[in-house]
């Protein structure tokens, strides 16, 4: 346990010092990697509470991503153009207020997850992933034939927003707000992984039948780790978008989806900072190999067959030399 | 009046019946022993109570109907089940079972660990690396966590060591003298049922075929059902 809160530290700090190295260095393109890794680790913080403590494999995750980015495009781009948006009797200014759209797009996408999970949770197993891959599609193809946001092109916002004191157009400074919002993720992801939500949880994934025994409703427990996981997935995505400063239905795509899965496993299934570790790796050899090839996906295949084979406890189960998940 | 009440109670698995015709009560405070040999349909009745299959036949417990209600509200309704073969969540601690099962009321894992020392000293320790005989104190501290009105212990000292055995039937004995808790077991011990029980019920090939108090409970009826 104490090995795995060293490996954890010295991670979150390895990321810090990269930043911090790239700053002096006057890197901003590190800087842009580096918050890219936040931000997909936050997404996979996300994950990681519905896979890691919920048993819950979601291949449609890419739909809070996306919900998270639209939200923060469509509110941007009317701020943007000063025309509001008119939903029958309710007319929405736009704005470019980062904690507003964040709470934008952490409401769409817990509504989303909610709706999304009482239908999907009433199954199991190859059906689940089968239903949330279908999500994510219904998702993605609505957003391409949405032209009033860009349709397949995408809606780009010229301007990053705003957040109250922070000049967020300063990549360090826009690092430093992801950065904080990934460790306010971790340190709630901890806090739930020891409360009596999270031990019912686990004790759920492990036997539903078992945990009915004792009075705790598994589908109750999922439904809401699912919500739950939305959210934090949905502010990811605004971040993304805000990061781009573009929004397109590729946040809703299956391959996104496979990503963050990919993040996880990489990272250690249901450990704390595995998402930290699986999203670093992964910009690392996109970023690395990507320049020796573009085919690039083939060692990361290896990477991950190799993780899955002889690693189970992924890259942060090799440092600690425990497989299991349990800190 | 009964907190426990069965009549008539049949259940399947699948096509093949295995209760036919089970009726019992237990009042609050009871202790009531289901005997029988083996597979005569005692851990089905436990199954059926704690609505793990579907049944038919009355089944109440404090006045509500059983019948209609998923098994973890029949849980949430005061029915605390000690599961054959331990069952824990082997890769949560001993803390992390109690907490994950813990309901509002008098036992907390404080007083799980007055009755069973041993898990106290095991708190952190995870489930799986726990000998057989702790990880079935943790199953019953788990039970006794949701505060039940009716603990119901399936098979509770099977396999364990003599020792062990008797630290179990000594915690049982406890917790009858000093609740109000009524207690259903399971075992195969007549010895201890005799001791612990105030009541028993034999079943037979699915059905309820004795009832009564172990002094009307004679050697012939006992060697007709209980092959003892």
């Amino acid at each position: 346990m104490m090995r795995e809160r060293y490996i954890n530290a010295a991670l979150l700090g390895g990321l810090l010092l990269v930043v911090f190295w790239a700053y002096t260095g006057d890197e901003p393109f590190t800087i842009t990697l580096a918050t890219r890794v936040a931000i997909l680790a936050l997404a996979g913080v996300g994950l990681n509470i519905a896979l890691g403590q919920g048993g819950l494999v979601s291949l449609g995750h890419a739909v809070f991503f996306g919900i998270g980015g639209y939200a923060m495009g469509i509110l941007a781009s009317h701020a943007q153009s000063y025309q509001p948006l008119t939903l029958g009797p309710l007319v929405i200014e736009g704005t470019k207020s980062m904690p507003l759209i964040w709470l934008t797009a952490m409401v769409a996408s817990g509504i989303a997850a909610l709706l999304i999970g009482l239908v999907s949770l009433r199954t199991g197993g190859v059906y689940f992933i089968m239903i949330t891959l279908a999500f994510g599609q219904m998702f993605y193809y609505f957003a391409i034939s949405w032209p009033a946001y860009g349709g397949e092109d995408g809606l780009s916002i010229y301007v990053r927003n705003g957040f109250p004191g922070l000049n967020t157009l300063d990549p360090i400074q826009f690092f430093g707000l992801c950065f904080a919002l990934l460790l306010a993720a971790l340190a709630f992801h901890a806090a739930f992984k020891h409360a009596p939500f999270g031990l019912a949880l686990n004790a759920a994934r492990q036997s539903p039948d078992r945990a009915q025994a004792v009075g705790l409703d598994p589908t109750r427990l999922r439904l809401i780790a699912f919500v739950i996981s939305g959210v934090i997935t949905g502010l990811a995505g605004a971040l993304f978008a805000d990061l781009n400063r573009f929004v397109s239905p590729t946040m809703f795509s299956w391959q996104l989806s496979g990503e963050l899965l990919i993040f996880i496993i990489l990272g250690g299934t249901g450990r704390l900072c595995g998402p930290v570790a699986g999203a670093a790796m992964f910009i690392a050899l996109e970023h690395w190999l990507g320049g020796l090839s573009e085919y690039w996906h083939i060692y990361l295949g290896a990477l991950l067959l190799g993780v899955v084979l002889f690693a189970p406890g992924g890259l942060i189960g090799i440092a600690t030399r425990r497989e299991a998940a349990h800190d | 009046m009964s907190l426990l009440e069965l009549r008539n109670v049949s259940a399947s698995y699948g096509p093949a019946q295995a209760l036919f015709d089970v009726s019992l009560d237990i009042a609050e405070g009871e202790v009531l022993a289901l005997m029988g040999r083996n597979g005569m349909g005692k851990s089905t009745t436990v199954k059926a109570i704690c609505r793990m299959l579907p049944t038919g036949g009355v089944l109440r417990f404090a006045g509500h109907d059983l019948a209609p209600l998923p098994s973890h509200r029949a849980a949430r309704l005061g029915i605390g089940l000690v599961p054959e073969g331990r069952r824990c969540f082997a890769p949560l601690t001993v803390a992390e079972n109690l907490t994950a099962a813990a309901r509002s009321g008098d036992w907390t894992m404080a007083r799980v660990c007055e009755l069973f020392p041993r898990l106290a000293e095991r708190s952190g320790q995870v489930a799986s690396t726990l000998s057989g005989g702790e990880q079935q104190m943790l199953a019953i501290g788990r039970a006794l966590m949701t505060n039940p009105r009716l603990l119901i212990l399936d098979e509770a000292t099977e396999g364990l060591a003599p020792l062990i055995r008797a630290e179990i039937w000594s915690a049982l004995t406890r917790l009858r003298d000093g609740s109000d808790m009524a207690i259903l077991v399971i075992d195969k011990s007549l010895a201890e049922l005799r001791r612990v029980a105030d009541r028993a019920v034999i079943l037979e090939r699915g059905r309820t075929v004795w009832t009564g108090t172990f002094e009307t409970l004679d050697a012939a009826t006992t060697d007709r059902f209980l092959g003892v």
